[in-house]
């Protein structure tokens, strides 16, 4: 279909509304069972307040726990990897999320599924 | 006669025995860097040999460590392994007597009252070589013996042994233990029934042995008590390998390594498995491990080390463990245990990748100084910390520099801990090159996490690194700061990284002394707590963590004292928020206690004069 | 012959109560532990959402109260028992009392915030709390900072010991967010060119002309409202403090100097009040709040008969929710004893 469209001279621009129905929330489900403290975070972003990485990138675990909700996982690629585990996000949540082992939980799921999206296309 | 049948379970258990052995060493060997393998071979060939050679008679043998913990419990592990070791070197001189030296072969000493049958001759017995034997072996025997009782009277009485709570074993290590507990009353009783028949023995086999034939038909009884004996031998020996008695051949190949210089180096290696299997699951870890007291019995360092032996390994069990080290000070073995659980999450975390390319080309600071100071992460939490430090600088007329005052790069630690040492090591190199821009002669930090990297893992070119309980303690002896004395009653908590982790333990206290009155505590330096707040942990959930940090609040507190007086920002957070007493860092008592300066006070005085 | 009825705790709760108990003809005596009635109200310039004064306030309150009431004020409670189908009431200077019931109105305590060390108060100067200013209004005093400057900006942070479990209060203090914005309010009133700035995590606009309080701060004083919590604030060398919160709406953390930085104190249960639950043997004060027997249907009753509760003893509530909640007790009270 896009292959078409473009053979047409113009193509289709995917929209920017976040695709609940269609995106994948597996991964949210599997990191939730792995730290379930996932589950009380209320955006206060204290977190992100603190947060060295953040400070220098875009990187805001507030953010993340939020896309990964929605089941944006492909905008989740890369980001824990900025994180140095210092721990001062954990110390400082008001919800007493377990901050450290929610960004290694993420870091290791997306880093599976890419694992499984790898072998499927080798397939 | 020199052979019989029922020799065999016991000869063909110990070839087994050495078959695996030869196996598995001859597999650790290949394992092994290179550069291990030529310090190994050196050690062989140096007068090293001769320390470990002691330390395997002091530890594997006497249980030296083990003495230290508890009397009792090292006279139990001393009478098995002493005595056994005793029975076979005796065993063997005793067999080259009646064989006019030759040698034997293996199962001959183990089984001679089977083959000779001296009658026993007093009462100048012990005086005749073959009488002295009879007499010593049998001492030796008893010496086991007792051993045995005491292992006994531990299943219900564990308490005597200075051990609240003991290992749980599984059905492997019973089997194992049962067969070892058998094999000392079979072979007193092959060897009394023996002494019976021919009315010979020792003091103690002899004697039974009259007193069995008066009661009991020995003829039919003494030869399938030398085939239970040789059975259980047998079964031991078979089962060792697998059973937590493999600690005994490999305690002393740990041992040997230790000494030659080689560390855990790379994860999973030779010298991790051999660590491994020296765990004699003794247990002695289980009480002092606070996990207890958050209801995560499971992942006591016994535990944790079994599951990476059976290759069970859980995530949980790895990360759920706060890195105190309070298992380490007490093993008697020595194991790391701390850098066995960062090498097995190492393993579980190998999928996590980190990019730290951001802090690449970020800002230096400009500043040059004398003194550079290092807050650390957590040390912004606690803004009392740092200005303490600011003032007491001020005071004490220090030209520093303030290196992550707009917010800190984290030192590295809590990636090291988390088994992610690559990725830590960008962040090393970072903090390094700026902390050597200032061209500083003395770094200073708040953070003992900080404080143990800065100081096991950086490259800083002469940079002395120090926690600023040093330094102030240093300004003080220098007479730089003068503190006041307050009626304050106070305790002092260690942190584990500056405590059992750095062996800071003396400088924050004699600060402390000169302002307030220091009050014991009942588990402090080398068994202080931990606050329950470790970074050293990847999982515990607060609930748990609050129970770890209310107990130790408990022991902390038991004195009521005015004032908790730590080192650490993150035991102060953490301990502050118990909300049970009045917690403080050792710079802000300082800060709050400075007295004039000694020219000033000295002035002063000759004034009053 | 009229029962008796022990109010213990004469902050507006507790003066609202004996009232309306005493209007209802029994005889009341109420209990206080300091020295003068009204409680944290005394200490308070101003009350939302109309700028009521504190000192007229407790006045009113004050004047409803009937000769007969017996205020028994400097008595510390030390012992509380159910006897039979009456309480015996004894404080620590030897005073001692029988009564057919006993309603608890023993307040709140404000949040300690030296609790928050990261937020710098007790350490910085410049980091006062909702009661300080609050002192510093009744003062009549200049609008200074503590360096003497009149601040050009100043912050608010709300939900400071409150909605925080990393200082065991998981609860909402409910009144913090409009005191915020009045205190924001009347900063403006007095320092028309200051900017003021307000760091929520949620902003609960729940009673009546709240919100268009809340309206009016943006429209008529262009109060700055930021979405975020404050992960720390550290002072400059000027002796401001810089705020770092994340302006969660952006996405982005927020560095910002202010001149004054205001900490919104929630509430916390009054020390004195589990003792005194624990005296009466009541069992559902595991977070020092006192249950009451259904939070729906009987907000006043407890789980033993003839206990009672009003005000804040059993939750945050506000000054008018707090007097409604007095006479409800009293109504209460009455039932029970007359039946």
């Amino acid at each position: 279909m896009e292959k078409k469209a473009k053979y047409f001279g113009y193509s289709i621009t995917r929209d920017r509304q976040i695709d609940y129905d269609a995106n994948n929330h597996d991964i949210c489900k599997i990191i939730a069972k792995a730290e379930p403290t996932l589950n009380l975070c209320i955006s206060c972003g204290t977190c992100a307040a603190t947060c060295t990485a953040g400070q220098f990138t875009d990187f805001s675990l507030r953010q993340v726990i939020l896309l990964l909700r929605r089941g944006e996982t492909k905008s989740l690629e890369n980001e824990v990897s900025k994180c140095m585990l210092c721990g001062k996000c954990q110390l400082v949540c008001p919800r007493n999320v377990s901050t450290r082992n929610l960004v290694i939980q993420i870091g290791k799921a997306l880093y599976d599924k890419k694992l499984s999206a790898e072998t499927v296309n080798t397939k | 006669m020199t052979f019989d049948l029922f020799v065999l379970p016991f000869f063909i258990g110990l070839l087994f025995l050495l078959g695996v052995l030869v196996v598995k060493y001859s597999r650790w060997i290949a394992m092994m860097d290179a550069s291990d393998r030529v310090k190994a071979g050196m050690a062989l060939f140096s007068f090293n040999l001769l320390k470990t050679v002691n330390e395997i008679f002091l530890e594997s043998l006497l249980h030296r460590r083990m003495f230290k913990r508890n009397p009792l419990l090292g006279y139990m592990h001393m009478s098995f392994a002493l005595g056994w070791f005793l029975l076979i070197v005796m065993g063997n001189i005793e067999s080259r007597v009646y064989s006019g030296g030759h040698i034997n072969p293996p199962y001959y000493p183990i089984f001679l009252k089977f083959f000779i049958h001296d009658k026993r001759v007093l009462p100048f017995e012990i005086f005749t070589l073959p009488g002295f034997f009879r007499f010593t072996m049998d001492l030796i025997l008893l010496f086991v013996l007792s051993g045995l009782v005491l292992a006994v009277i531990k299943r219900t009485r564990s308490k005597w042994f200075g051990l609240k709570r003991t290992t749980v074993h599984n059905s492997f290590d019973r089997w194992a233990i049962t067969s070892l507990w058998l094999i000392f009353p079979m072979r007193l009783l092959a060897e009394s029934f023996t002494a019976g028949i021919y009315k010979g023995g020792g003091f103690l086999t002899n004697t039974l042995g009259s007193i069995f034939d008066a009661i009991l038909p020995l003829e039919y009884m003494a030869y399938p008590a030398w085939w239970a004996y040789s059975t259980m031998l047998g079964i031991f020996f078979v089962t060792l390998p697998w059973s937590r008695f493999m600690h005994i051949p490999t305690e002393i190949i740990l041992i040997f390594l230790r000494n030659a210089g080689i560390d855990q180096g790379k994860y999973p290696g030779s010298f991790s498995e051999i660590e491994i299997r020296s765990c004699p699951r003794c247990g002695v870890c289980i009480d002092v491990c606070q996990m207890n007291q958050a209801g995560l019995t499971g992942s006591t360092a016994v535990y944790f080390i079994r599951s990476l032996r059976e290759k069970l390994p859980e995530v949980q069990l790895n990360s759920n463990c706060m890195m105190c080290g309070r298992c380490l000070e007490v093993c008697p073995v020595g194991i790391d245990t701390l850098g066995l659980r960062i090498g097995a999450r190492g393993v579980d975390n190998k999928g996590f990748a980190s990019d730290f390319t951001y802090l690449v080309n970020q800002p230096i600071v400009e500043k040059k100084a004398e003194v550079v100071y290092f807050a650390g992460c957590m040390g912004h939490l606690t803004p009392g910390v740092k200005r303490a430090m600011l003032q007491i600088f001020e005071k004490a007329k220090i030209d520093f520099t303030f290196l992550d005052e707009d917010g800190s790069v984290c030192c590295g630690r809590p990636l090291k801990l988390a088994g992610m040492k690559e990725a830590s090591l960008t962040l090393i190199s970072e903090n390094s090159a700026k902390i050597k821009n200032t061209e500083a002669k003395i770094l200073v930090t708040s953070c003992p996490i900080c404080y143990k990297v800065f100081n096991d893992d950086y490259q800083l070119d002469g940079i002395q690194v120090m926690h600023h309980s040093v330094f102030i303690y240093n300004l003080v002896k220098d007479g730089k700061l003068v503190l006041r004395q307050t009626d304050l009653k106070a305790v002092y908590h260690d942190p584990c990284e500056l405590g059992r982790g750095s062996g800071i333990y003396e400088q924050p206290r004699n600060v402390l002394k000169q302002i307030a009155e220091v009050a014991d505590v009942s588990e402090e330096r080398v068994n202080s707590l931990c606050c329950g707040g470790s970074i050293g942990d990847l999982n515990m959930d607060a609930v748990k963590r609050n129970l770890i940090r209310d107990k130790a609040l408990t022991i902390l507190c038991e004195s009521q004292p005015d004032i908790l007086v730590t080192a650490c920002p993150l035991c102060k957070k953490t301990f502050d928020s118990g909300n049970a007493t009045v917690v403080k860092d050792i710079a802000e008592v300082v800060a709050e206690n400075l007295a004039l300066n000694k020219l000033h006070k000295q002035t002063v005085d000759m004034v009053k004069l | 012959m009229g029962k008796h009825v022990v109010v213990i705790g004469a902050g507006p709760a507790g003066l609202e109560t004996s009232a309306s108990l005493a209007k209802l003809g029994f005889h009341v005596t109420l209990v206080e532990k300091e020295d003068v009635s009204g409680g944290h109200l005394k200490k308070w310039h101003a009350l939302f959402p109309t700028l009521l004064s504190g000192k007229d306030a407790l006045e009113t309150i004050t004047k409803g109260l009937d000769s007969s009431i017996k205020i028994q004020t400097a008595t510390k409670v030390t012992g509380l028992e159910a006897v039979n189908d009456y309480f015996t009431i004894s404080g620590h200077n030897g005073w001692q009392e029988k009564a057919d019931a006993v309603v608890l109105t023993t307040g709140f305590q404000l949040f300690d915030s030296h609790r928050k060390e990261e937020y710098g108060y007790g350490i910085y100067e410049n980091v006062i709390t909702s009661a300080d200013l609050e002192e510093l209004f009744a003062s009549g005093k200049a609008f200074v900072n503590r360096h003497g400057n009149k601040p050009e900006r100043v912050g608010f942070v709300h939900c400071v010991g409150s909605r925080d479990e990393k200082v065991n209060n998981l609860h909402c203090s409910k009144v913090c967010c409009i005191t915020a914005v009045k205190q924001a309010i009347e900063v403006k009133q007095l320092l028309p060119d200051a900017e003021v700035f307000c760091f929520y995590m949620d902003l609960r606009m729940f009673g009546r002309h709240y919100e268009e309080l809340y309206k009016e701060a943006q429209e008529k004083y262009n109060i700055q409202f930021i979405r975020g919590r404050l992960s720390e604030s550290t002072e400059d060398r000027d002796g401001n403090i810089v705020v770092k919160v994340e302006d969660t709406l952006l996405g982005k953390p927020l560095r910002i100097k202010v001149g004054l930085l205001v900490l919104m104190a929630g509430m916390e249960p009054a020390p004195d009040t589990k003792p005194l639950a624990n005296m009466l043997g009541l069992k559902n004060v595991s977070d020092g709040f006192i249950q009451p027997l259904d939070e729906v249907l009987h907000t006043n009753s407890t789980e033993i008969p003839g206990v009672f509760v009003a005000g804040t003893c059993s939750g945050p509530k506000s000054v008018s929710d707090t007097l409604a909640d007095a006479r409800s007790a009293a109504l209460a009270v009455a039932d029970y004893l007359k039946s």
